[in-house]
């Protein structure tokens, strides 16, 4: 049974880059000691015999929803690129993916 | 204020009938609370914005329809506060974060549509802690609600404002959303109803996600009465939210008068006898057993063991669900963007900038309890004890018709005093998360005070879809409550 390890201050610098949040060292000292005690706290489910216990992902049984296939319209494309920070051509514009802007 | 001291023609129902027949106008109605709500929520911060020219043109239209000889609606007139989490079409919807400030979203969710269709008068949108992260609405970009009954206090989260807006009589009736407690803890703080229904009771169609398989839209109200009679109007089937339960919504006005003779209560022993329940909150969880045995019910002790594993599997599993639900905050669709050389530096500085701390903090404890090497440890084990909790649940619900423990272990307390300690502000949550994370409905009810005056609420839970019963036994309380007149 995998065990719950103490977060580290290492750990927490790479979940913000997972994230893709930046941290002050000020902020990584602060987040690393709370989610630390966040996390001892949940030490109390480690007791648990849950070997034989089945997880459960969502209180509501479900299977997929299917609906017909049917055309009907959508949000308006306009209107949804009105509210965007950046639109061209009907699309969203963003800097470049790659590299240094030209 | 209890709520059965709310005058019949201040409620919804009673604004609604009068309304329909034409005895009041919806005009005079909205005017009333637009003056209520510019009177103190300068002092409050109740609304993040108070649609007061949209909301008197809805009402003027209201009025022309019962002029026509047309009916409304069975909320026609009502004004209503929206929590700032759902949209609405064309109307600015910020969850609190200055990462959507400004944003106005190209539809309506469906409880707004159908609050709406029913004649209810939108009359603002209400803070929250961001993204609905928080349980003292202190977590807000635009500044922390305040109580209504002291304003040195916190009102709850994380709808604190839909809570105060109804308190302080701004709008007799709310809607917030409810992930671990966040409709039902500001209830009881402001001392109000709070319903966090069945999940899939209420279409999620337009409520912005926090962790989407606990997250359940609900209303706040003065009144019981009022309370069921907005849930009969959000509730029932909706095409658009998959995780809807497939029925209409059931009839819960007509079940209040039906009594709890016979019925049998449980007290949750985990629930009511855990650390940090305050003496004057447990006091009263044991006068309203007192008063549905007087009513006529049967009342017992009952254990939900795993129920006190609830804090350690909601803060691994909501977190873990908002990490991936907020991933879409990039600067590129909506929202913030903070200018940078490339797309990458881009998403960075947007998220760096555009989350608060809470929300950071939850992001990263989500990310963590999802990472390689950890995700068994934590979250895996987290959905397990989910099970153990919706088996214990099951078991108490053989003997039991409805569930009974305090819905907060405190009653309100002062602003800034648990914001330096996430833990200290979790813990809040302890009683209200075991029938989040079942999926099961729970009703706050305001029941007297504490010594020093302060809203006591009492949570009523039942299995899921038990709404009719639970409204039943909330009806009881109500009218058992103390300070009734």
């Amino acid at each position: 049974m995998a065990r719950m390890a103490h977060i580290t201050r290492d750990d927490v610098a790479h979940v913000a880059r997972l994230a893709r949040l930046q941290l002050t060292d000020e902020e990584l000292d602060t987040f690393t000691d709370q989610l630390a005690r966040v996390l001892d706290h949940a030490r109390d489910v480690e007791a648990l015999d849950l070997a034989d216990v089945p997880p459960t992902s969502h209180p509501y049984p479900l299977r997929n929803v299917m609906r017909p296939d049917e055309v009907r319209p959508s949000l308006d494309r306009d209107e949804v690129l009105a509210a965007a920070p950046a639109a061209e051509d009907g699309q969203f514009r963003v800097p470049p993916v790659l590299g240094e802007a030209p | 204020m209890s709520a059965a001291d709310v005058p019949a023609g201040d409620t919804a129902l009673g604004i609604a009938a009068a309304v329909r027949s034409g005895t009041r106008s919806a005009v005079e109605v909205v005017e009333e609370h637009l003056t209520a709500i510019a009177a103190r929520d300068g002092e409050l911060n109740a609304f993040n914005l108070v649609t007061a020219d949209q909301a008197r043109q809805a009402a003027l239209a209201i009025d022309e329809r019962v002029a026509a000889g047309e009916d409304p609606g069975p909320l026609a007139g009502v004004p209503v506060a929206l929590k700032d989490n759902l949209c609405t079409r064309g109307v600015p919807t910020t969850c609190s974060s200055r990462i959507l400030e400004g944003w106005r979203p190209p539809y309506d969710a469906t409880v707004v549509e159908r609050l709406v269709a029913a004649g209810a008068v939108v009359v603002g949108k209400t803070n929250l802690d961001e993204f609905a992260m928080g349980s003292s609405t202190e977590n807000s970009a635009f500044g922390p609600t305040r109580n209504p009954h002291d304003p040195s206090r916190v009102p709850g989260g994380s709808s604190g404002g839909s809570a105060a807006a109804v308190a302080a009589g701004f709008a007799p009736v709310s809607l917030g959303s409810d992930t671990g407690g966040s409709i039902r803890q500001p209830a009881a703080l402001c001392g109000v109803v709070g319903v966090k229904p069945t999940y899939g009771a209420v279409s999620r169609y337009g409520l912005v996600a926090f962790a989407s398989s606990l997250d359940q839209v609900g209303p706040f109200a003065r009144t019981v009465a009022d309370a069921a009679a907005v849930l009969e109007v959000i509730g029932g089937h909706d095409p658009r939210d998959s995780t809807s339960i497939p029925r209409p919504a059931p009839s819960l006005v007509a079940e209040l008068e039906a009594g709890v003779q016979g019925l049998r209560v449980g007290l949750v022993t985990e629930l009511c006898e855990g650390e940090g329940i305050e003496p004057g909150v447990a006091a009263r969880v044991d006068d309203a057993a007192a008063a549905l045995e007087a009513a006529g019910a049967t009342v017992d002790k009952v254990s939900v063991p795993a129920a006190v594993h609830g804090l350690s599997a909601y803060y691994l599993i909501a977190p873990a669900e908002a990490s991936s639900n907020l991933a879409r905050y990039d600067g590129v669709r909506y929202g913030l963007r903070v200018d940078a050389p490339t797309t990458g530096e881009m998403y960075d500085r947007t998220r760096t900038e555009g989350f608060g701390a809470e929300v950071k903090r939850r992001i990263m404890l989500g990310t963590y309890a999802l990472s390689a090497g950890y995700y068994e440890a934590f979250y895996g084990k987290a959905q397990k004890v989910r099970t153990l909790i919706i088996r214990d649940f099951e078991a108490a619900y053989e003997q039991f018709d409805v569930l009974l423990s305090p819905t907060s272990p405190t009653t309100a307390f002062p602003l800034g005093a648990k914001t330096a300690d996430p833990l200290a502000m979790y813990m809040n949550d302890v009683c209200t998360v075991p029938s989040s994370l079942a999926g099961h409905p729970a009703i706050s009810v305001p029941f007297g005070t504490d010594e020093s005056g302060l809203p006591v609420g009492v949570q009523v839970m039942a299995p899921a879809l038990g709404e009719p019963v639970m409204f039943r036994v909330a009806a009881a309380l109500e009218a058992a409550a103390p300070g009734r007149g």
